[in-house]
């Protein structure tokens, strides 16, 4: 695999570029795997087995002007079926993006806002990061501040910004606080000082822009005694798992799938409600196809009584992506109008063909991505989409009253 | 002539006086009142003693001709209007805020060395000086301010003042410049209209705006299909249109298009001044915006605080069901 | 070409705005600072005009806010030099104080073309653009959107934007001084790679101008936010709740038939 510290693309790139002596990049057999997996690969002019094909041939100018090199949204079936284990969509992708950037090509339009936002307030949806507590506002748990009020904790809990900024996504995080209260964890925030910890920047190519969050986010863990990061956020949950360590930092984090599951025997006798639901499962891509960690999400929700499990006719390594990795959450309009298909749609589609009646996730883009495909599928009311915290809170008494 | 006169830039838009050139007059008989001196208003141009009728609300009407004054020409423009300030001494020169104003009101004031308020709302006289409202911060911010030397020179916020049915003594003067004007180094040379084809939103009764609340191109399919069952057109504010998500002849705003539907749907617009002035004088509007403070609310008949996204497919079907 | 872009920074408007106890400024300590969005499209048709003719670009600003970081960015997009201009104390001076200042940092650059965004959202005495033409004794002309180097040599052709989407083309004989309220394209974006990289390679000139307070002809007395909204009855309930009752308003002003 290629080096992959600092201004790795750069140097991606030379290596694919001065490929002349016929032998491909990471020994490359052009199978053609890859694009056969991708699900945007059939709109775009070079999908992953073309993109090493031109790339060898030197012609990285086509590749880099092509808006197909802004329609991967990251969900790494390239990657899991590639015989040859070339990171595709973790090395690739990201090079050829950050080369484009750097010579000058705009990135669309809605992703350069974006960027925008998290260098400027350190979130991606451009509020003032000095609302960003404003999700724990007259909640019923005691939300530990370790900005203002350092002391050692077991959990850092990165809230994320969608779960701190998002009204949709804030309920998510409210039911996560009172969860981990009742558990007995303890748990800390950064509160106003916590910022995106970048995932969705490093896969898009934003090299530099990855690197000052890494830089920033250091220094604040550093300040602080935990025990281990816990994120709602599967990205952010990758991230400090395999990028964060490029920088040397190194810390313990998990999903709260993960995180949850070990807490399974302590909530078996907390489920005091029955949630009544057939409930199917979206695997995200990071902490499912990427890490393989298909299990503890499906054992969360079979602890709840009334709910029963279906699974999708694609499922766990074949899941279909949300379409909302790797900067997808602000690539739809660019993917459309370049003739890609509508991910999120087809998978509610996928879900509520299994009979169920609720879509469960465990990504904080999940939510609104597919909340609003079952709005345009005319799936509304027929199929509810909820986070599994939300599920597990209600069986617990602890959800939300204005949540259905 | 009096120190205490109001001065009015009348501003010609083909054949008509632009709307706001009235509220400027508005403006101008209420202050002339309270300081006991006269309203003159000065038209610039080859046609200005023909718009002498439609002025009548000011005492003096000042047309002054020049060739160089055909067109606009910012050099032109301001001396012609700099000869007639300094021949009429008076109290306050009222310009509105417009492509015109912008250039004129701050040479004028430089040149004079005499003090500048931007976003005039509202003003009275304070003694020797006067009190001004002004509105800045994209409107979440108001300022009295005090401008104590005559001349002062204002730039008015359309929409502050309701044109008046009063009228004044509606006396024309004819002028030319002393010396006749100089080109100056910027010249008119030709305009550039938009593109025909495009549907005017001018002509519509019903208009569904979007603003930033859009966040996606494709997310203007949805108000069109929204704009569809109303039987009205999209139209936008200026972020969407910079964005290019729709043609420059949809944009609502001082730098666009104003407006006067029946019904102003406007969805996801924070209703920043420069956007009000072209659609504060829809018969009916109707915010949505999930930001409370949105000041787009202070002109809505209606509002909500919900997302546009979320809104416009239940509207959408609401109308259908009532449609029937 | 030899262009000057003249860039400011504003209390950015995401952050609710606070006035000092006296009333009468904002509490500049209370505000985040950025790029004035008008000075942003100055300088990307500044660079517009370069990319297409050659020429150079010099950016000066007030030593101010986050000036550091929008100079490096400016770098980063391709311009040629940065100047900051020491500002003393916490406030910026108002526009037309400050336009004496621009104006002696900017008379020894001998530039041919000097763009400034035509508004800033916290001048209440409007307009640094023309008082800078007046202060630099050039000629001026606001409110364009779109500049294009010209068939004859020595001007340029600016689209001045009026009401109704309709442009005003005009010739600008050089040198002049532009109020920008548009760029022919967007504001580039550039990637923070190169932003961090101008950090560390770029030099700051600094200009000796120094800022003198002008005879004070506009007082603030007062500072007050509008009155919340009050005219707008407000609909509650679900999206198909407000949805419905909106129907039936449109319904009973025979909007929908």
């Amino acid at each position: 695999m290629a080096a992959t510290n600092g201004h790795n693309g750069v140097g991606l790139l030379e290596k694919l570029g001065k490929l002349d002596n016929g032998k491909p990049p990471f020994g490359c057999i052009q199978c053609g795997l890859c694009a056969a997996s991708c699900p945007l690969g059939p709109a775009m002019e070079y999908p992953p087995r073309k993109l090493i094909l031109q790339a060898m041939a030197g012609n990285l100018d086509k590749l880099l002007t092509s808006p197909s090199l802004w329609m991967c949204v990251s969900c790494y079936a390239c990657s899991k079926r590639c015989p040859r284990g070339i990171e595709l969509a973790e090395e690739l992708w990201p090079a050829l993006r950050d080369a484009a950037m750097q010579a000058g090509h705009q990135p669309p339009a809605e992703i350069q806002e974006t960027f925008q936002n998290v260098f400027k307030y350190g979130n991606v949806l451009g509020k003032s990061p000095r609302q960003r507590l404003q999700w724990a506002k007259d909640l019923d748990v005691r939300v530990l501040d370790l900005s203002r009020e350092p002391r050692p904790v077991d959990v850092l809990w990165l809230v994320g910004c969608y779960p701190s900024y998002y009204p949709r996504n804030q309920v998510v995080a409210r039911a996560f606080a009172r969860i981990m209260t009742e558990l007995g964890v303890s748990w800390g925030i950064l509160g106003t000082k916590e910022k995106a910890v970048g995932e969705c920047d490093r896969m898009f190519g934003e090299e530099g822009l990855f690197e000052t969050l890494v830089e920033q986010n250091r220094k604040m863990f550093d300040e602080q005694d935990f025990g281990k990061i816990v994120v709602l956020d599967p990205h952010a949950f990758r991230a400090l798992q395999s990028f964060y360590p490029r920088f040397n930092a190194w810390y313990p984090v998990q999903h709260y799938t993960v995180f949850l599951e070990e807490y399974i025997e302590q909530l078996k006798p907390l489920m005091v409600k029955p949630v009544e639901a057939v409930v199917t499962y979206h695997d995200n891509c990071c902490v499912g196809r990427r890490c393989e960690c298909y299990d503890p999400p499906r054992q969360l929700l079979e602890l709840i009584p009334g709910v029963k499990l279906v699974e999708m006719s694609s499922n766990r390594d074949d899941s279909l992506c949300c379409g909302g990795g790797g900067g997808g959450m602000w690539l739809d309009a660019h993917i459309v109008a370049n003739g890609g298909r509508r991910l999120s749609d087809e998978r509610v589609e996928q879900a509520a063909a299994t009979g169920a009646d609720t879509l469960a996730v465990s990504c904080p883009y999940e939510l609104s991505r597919f909340e609003d495909a079952a709005k345009v599928t005319g799936l509304e009311g027929k199929l509810k989409v909820r986070d599994i915290i939300e599920l597990l809170a209600e069986s617990m008494d602890l959800g939300e009253r204005s949540i259905a | 002539m009096s120190d205490q006169d109001v001065l009015v830039l009348a501003e010609a838009r083909g054949d008509a006086l632009a709307d706001v050139t009235f509220e400027l007059l508005a403006a101008g008989r209420e202050l002339a009142r309270a300081t006991g001196g006269q309203v003159l208003a000065v038209v610039l141009g080859p046609n200005g003693a023909a718009h002498a009728p439609a002025l009548a609300a000011a005492d003096r009407i000042i047309a002054v001709d020049d060739p160089q004054l055909a067109e606009y020409s910012p050099e032109p423009f301001a001396s012609a209007l700099r000869e007639v300030v300094e021949a009429e001494q008076p109290r306050a020169v009222l310009t509105a805020s417009t492509s015109i104003g912008w250039d004129v009101a701050p040479l004028l004031a430089a040149r004079l060395d005499a003090p500048l308020a931007t976003g005039c709302q509202a003003i009275r006289p304070d003694g020797d000086g006067l009190l001004v409202t002004a509105s800045f911060c994209g409107g979440k911010m108001l300022a009295e301010c005090r401008v104590a030397a005559s001349p002062a020179i204002l730039m008015m916020l359309p929409g502050s003042y309701r044109p008046t049915d009063e009228t004044g003594k509606g006396e024309l003067e004819q002028r030319k410049p002393a010396a006749p004007l100089e080109p100056g180094a910027i010249a008119f040379e030709q305009w550039i209209y938009p593109e025909a084809g495009d549907v005017d939103i001018t002509q519509q009764d019903v208009l569904v705006a979007v603003g930033r609340g859009i966040q996606q191109q494709d997310n203007v399919e949805l108000a069109e299909e929204l704009a569809q069952a109303l039987g009205g057109a999209v139209c936008a504010s200026r972020p969407v249109v910079d964005q290019g998500w729709l043609p420059a002849t949809r944009q609502v705003g001082k730098s666009g298009m104003i407006v006067k539907p029946k019904l102003y749907l406007a969805l996801g617009v924070s209703g920043a001044p420069e956007h009000q002035e072209g659609m504060k004088g829809a018969e009916l509007i109707i915010a949505v915006n999930t930001d409370p403070k949105a000041p787009i609310f202070d002109v809505a008949h209606y509002g909500a605080e919900v997302d546009m996204l979320d809104l416009m497919p239940a509207l959408s079907e609401a109308i259908a069901a009532r449609k029937g | 070409m030899n262009i000057v872009v003249v860039v400011r920074q504003v209390p950015d408007l995401i952050e609710p705005l606070e006035i000092v106890p006296s009333g009468d400024a904002l509490d500049l300590d209370a505000a985040s600072f950025i790029l004035n969005e008008s000075d942003d499209h100055a300088l990307e048709q500044a660079l517009l005009l370069k990319e297409a003719g050659g020429g150079s670009v010099t950016v000066v600003a007030l030593d101010f806010g986050d000036v550091d970081n929008t100079l490096y960015t400016a770098v980063a997009k391709g311009a040629d030099r940065i100047v900051k201009i020491a500002c003393d104390g916490d406030t910026p001076p108002a526009p037309r104080d400050s336009a004496a200042v621009y104006a002696e940092a900017i008379k020894p650059l001998e530039a041919e073309l000097v763009l400034v965004g035509v508004q800033a959202h916290d001048e209440l005495d409007g307009g640094l653009s023309p008082f800078l033409a007046a202060a630099l004794e050039l000629p001026y002309v606001g409110v364009i959107r779109g500049v294009k180097a010209d068939d004859a040599p020595g001007t340029v052709a600016a689209c001045k934007e009026f009401p109704g989407a309709v442009m005003a083309r005009m010739s600008v004989k050089l040198p002049a001084v532009l109020g920008i309220l548009g760029a022919d394209q967007p504001p580039r974006y550039v990637p923070v790679s190169r932003i961090r990289g101008a950090m560390k390679t770029a030099q700051f000139e600094e200009s000796a101008a120094t800022l003198a307070a002008g005879e004070l002809l506009l007082s603030v007395s007062r500072l007050y936010p509008p009155a919340p909204a009050t005219r707008a009855e407000m609909l509650s309930g679900s999206e198909e709740e407000i949805a419905g009752r909106i129907a039936e308003i449109l319904a009973e002003k025979g909007l929908v038939k």
